[in-house]
């Protein structure tokens, strides 16, 4: 990790309607991000963990408050210039996998490198590289359907991973995962972490993702109780 | 190109929904242009019966002569004049003389038209040959509708009564020669057909005609103090009022089988978009604008009836042409419509009604697939990950 800051997030808030009141998920967060960092925004369910991932991934944006990712701000970016930084900056890992369940292992993973016009055998090279990467080689003709949920969750991270992004938000990753393949997963992040020096954020309860991250950033009721970094070897 | 190109994946993907929409929408495409074909096919055969049978490339009509009021038949004949008279020797005019007349088949009495006509006229489809007189009897041709309703063969005599042009009543009997097959009722319903030289005759008409008749177009208007020319077009303006009046239920039905088929598409994208909202937010995450979102399910729903035009294509074409080429059988009873029909109908298929067929069930779809696609731009991508209905 090195000391570029890629994500400055200062008195970020973000409310929601809910009746005739509304209701506040993020209340205040300060928080920097530099690049190549192993990052886990934890707490229960309804702290804002999801909320802050999406503002981070420009799929939201603040009420109040700043959120400088890559140095352009959330809040005022255009529709069509934040889908240009997910297109090109940042990847997704979900819950779920949200694989196209009619694509094939390989086209699933080159649907980012397709979207960014890269020519046909590059984008061969960058899909078969990024299959390698998670070890899937042998199931690129495979539909998800054909997959196991380790193997599905490793398909989103290849995808995730396949145009080099400088973020990758997971949402949950493990949490349809049992214990192996969760393992299994997290180490296959951690190595990218360390050779692509992606930066990784993840939002999770699991103690699995908790005992891999390098920091963790407790969230409560919407804010943040603590931020503590672990030096690792 | 790409969105193109993911939409089809998309399509193919989908299997059996897809296919089963495509083969909806391709009965309806058949649908739609066997329909259009067919009318088509009929209007085209009911003109062309007219004017084979009866209208010519059109006709002088004596300046009296009122063919919606018996009565002016009397006084509806003239001779022919001068700047004609060439064009009747040569036949390239033929005349005819109308009058009214009774005739009396199996002790019935019946009012009939008596149209006299050369024998050896070769404008109208009339087997008028038949009308050849050997002076022993007067041959007479009707149509097999006549027959049929006065009960008349081939071979059989009947007498006729008429009123020359003093008003004096005559009568004779006359031989029918022969029954022609025709689908245009105007000459066969209550008709007999004579020689005009017999009819000049019986009428004391000498040289007198009611109505000419021309072998081509292109006649320019020649009319003179007691002729007026009328041309194939206002000739077939009734039959063109009454292709009108069809041609619009054909819409009706048209529109009918265009909204179900419709229906279809419209009910698969409102499903997909409430199904496949995970999806629409992993589109968004991965880097496509809502706009791009929007524009492939509006592409995924209009290539339904691209692929329902070659699925249609495929069945179509073949189905199609054989009833092209053999056509379709009418039970005889359709004559009673009042208009040409066949017993056989030919339905025609033209480029212009295939290719236009296409573009509007294109055009439709794309509007009821984009109709639906449009809240794809007010879903929260956020809340569509989770697959949340809004």
């Amino acid at each position: 990790m090195n000391n570029e800051v890629i994500i400055n997030i200062e008195g970020l808030k973000k409310h929601f309607p809910m009746g005739s009141g509304r209701f506040t998920a993020l209340n205040g967060i300060d928080l920097t991000f530099g690049r190549g960092e192993f990052a886990g925004l934890i707490g229960p369910s309804g702290s804002g963990k999801t909320t802050l991932l999406n503002i981070i991934g420009t799929l939201d944006v603040p009420s109040e408050g700043k959120a400088i990712i890559l140095g352009e701000s959330v809040g005022n970016l255009s529709a069509g210039a934040s889908a240009s930084m997910r297109k090109s900056q940042l990847g997704f890992i979900f819950q779920s996998y949200n694989l196209f369940q009619v694509y094939t292992v390989f086209e699933n993973v080159e649907f980012p490198l397709l979207l960014q016009k890269i020519d046909a055998p590059k984008r061969k090279k960058m899909v078969l590289d990024a299959l390698e990467w998670v070890g899937l080689t042998d199931k690129i003709k495979s539909k998800p359907a054909q997959l196991s949920g380790g193997e599905s969750q490793r398909v989103a991270i290849a995808r995730s991973m396949v145009k080099r992004p400088a973020i990758v938000l997971a949402d949950e990753p493990t949490a349809n995962l049992d214990a192996a393949n969760s393992h299994n997963i997290l180490q296959t992040m951690e190595k990218l972490n360390r050779e692509l020096h992606t930066t990784f954020i993840f939002a999770t309860h699991d103690d699995k993702v908790i005992g891999y991250v390098k920091r963790k950033i407790f969230l409560f009721d919407g804010k943040v109780v603590k931020d503590e970094k672990i030096e690792k070897n | 190109m790409l969105v193109f190109k993911l939409a089809l994946k998309n399509l193919l993907g989908a299997g059996l929904r897809t296919w089963l929409n495509v083969i909806v929408l391709s009965f309806s495409f058949i649908m739609i242009i066997w329909l259009k074909g067919l009318l088509e096919g009929w209007d085209r055969q009911a003109k062309n019966d007219m004017i084979k049978w009866e209208i010519g490339a059109g006709q002088f009509w004596h300046l009296s002569y009122d063919p919606f009021d018996p009565l002016t038949l009397s006084d509806s004949h003239g001779t022919i004049p001068d700047v004609l008279s060439d064009s009747v020797k040569s036949g390239s005019l033929v005349p005819v003389l109308l009058s009214q007349g009774t005739i009396y088949p199996n002790g019935r009495m019946q009012s009939v038209l008596i149209k006299g006509i050369s024998p050896e006229q070769e404008v109208l489809a009339l087997p008028s040959l038949k009308l050849k007189s050997d002076d022993i009897d007067i041959p007479a041709i009707i149509g097999k509708s006549m027959a049929g309703s006065t009960q008349l063969k081939e071979g059989d005599y009947v007498t006729i009564r008429w009123r020359d042009k003093n008003g004096t009543f005559d009568a004779t009997e006359i031989r029918i020669a022969a029954i022609f097959d025709t689908n245009v009722p105007t000459v066969d319903v209550g008709q007999v057909w004579l020689s005009i030289d017999k009819v000049r005759e019986m009428m004391l008409l000498p040289g007198e005609a009611t109505l000419l008749i021309t072998d081509r177009k292109g006649w320019q208007s020649t009319d003179t103090d007691e002729w007026i020319f009328k041309d194939q077009e206002t000739l077939l303006s009734d039959i063109e009022n009454i292709i009108k009046a069809k041609s619009f239920v054909g819409i009706i039905i048209w529109a009918i089988l265009l909204m179900m088929a419709m229906l279809a598409v419209f009910d698969t994208q409102v499903l997909s978009i409430f199904r496949r909202q995970k999806e629409i937010g992993t589109y968004v995450a991965l880097g496509m604008t809502r706009g791009q979102v929007v524009k492939l399910f509006t592409i995924e729903g209009a290539m339904h009836s691209v692929l329902a035009t070659i699925v249609a294509a495929l069945y179509g074409f073949p189905l199609l042409a054989i009833q092209a080429i053999r056509g379709i059988s009418i039970p005889l009873e359709s004559k009673d419509f009042g208009i040409a029909m066949a017993a056989k109908l030919y339905p025609v298929y033209s480029l212009a009604l295939i290719s236009g067929t296409v573009i509007i069930v294109l055009l439709v779809t794309t509007i009821v697939s984009y109709w639906p696609s449009r809240k794809i731009a007010q879903l929260n991508p956020t809340e569509a990950l989770r697959g949340r209905i809004q």
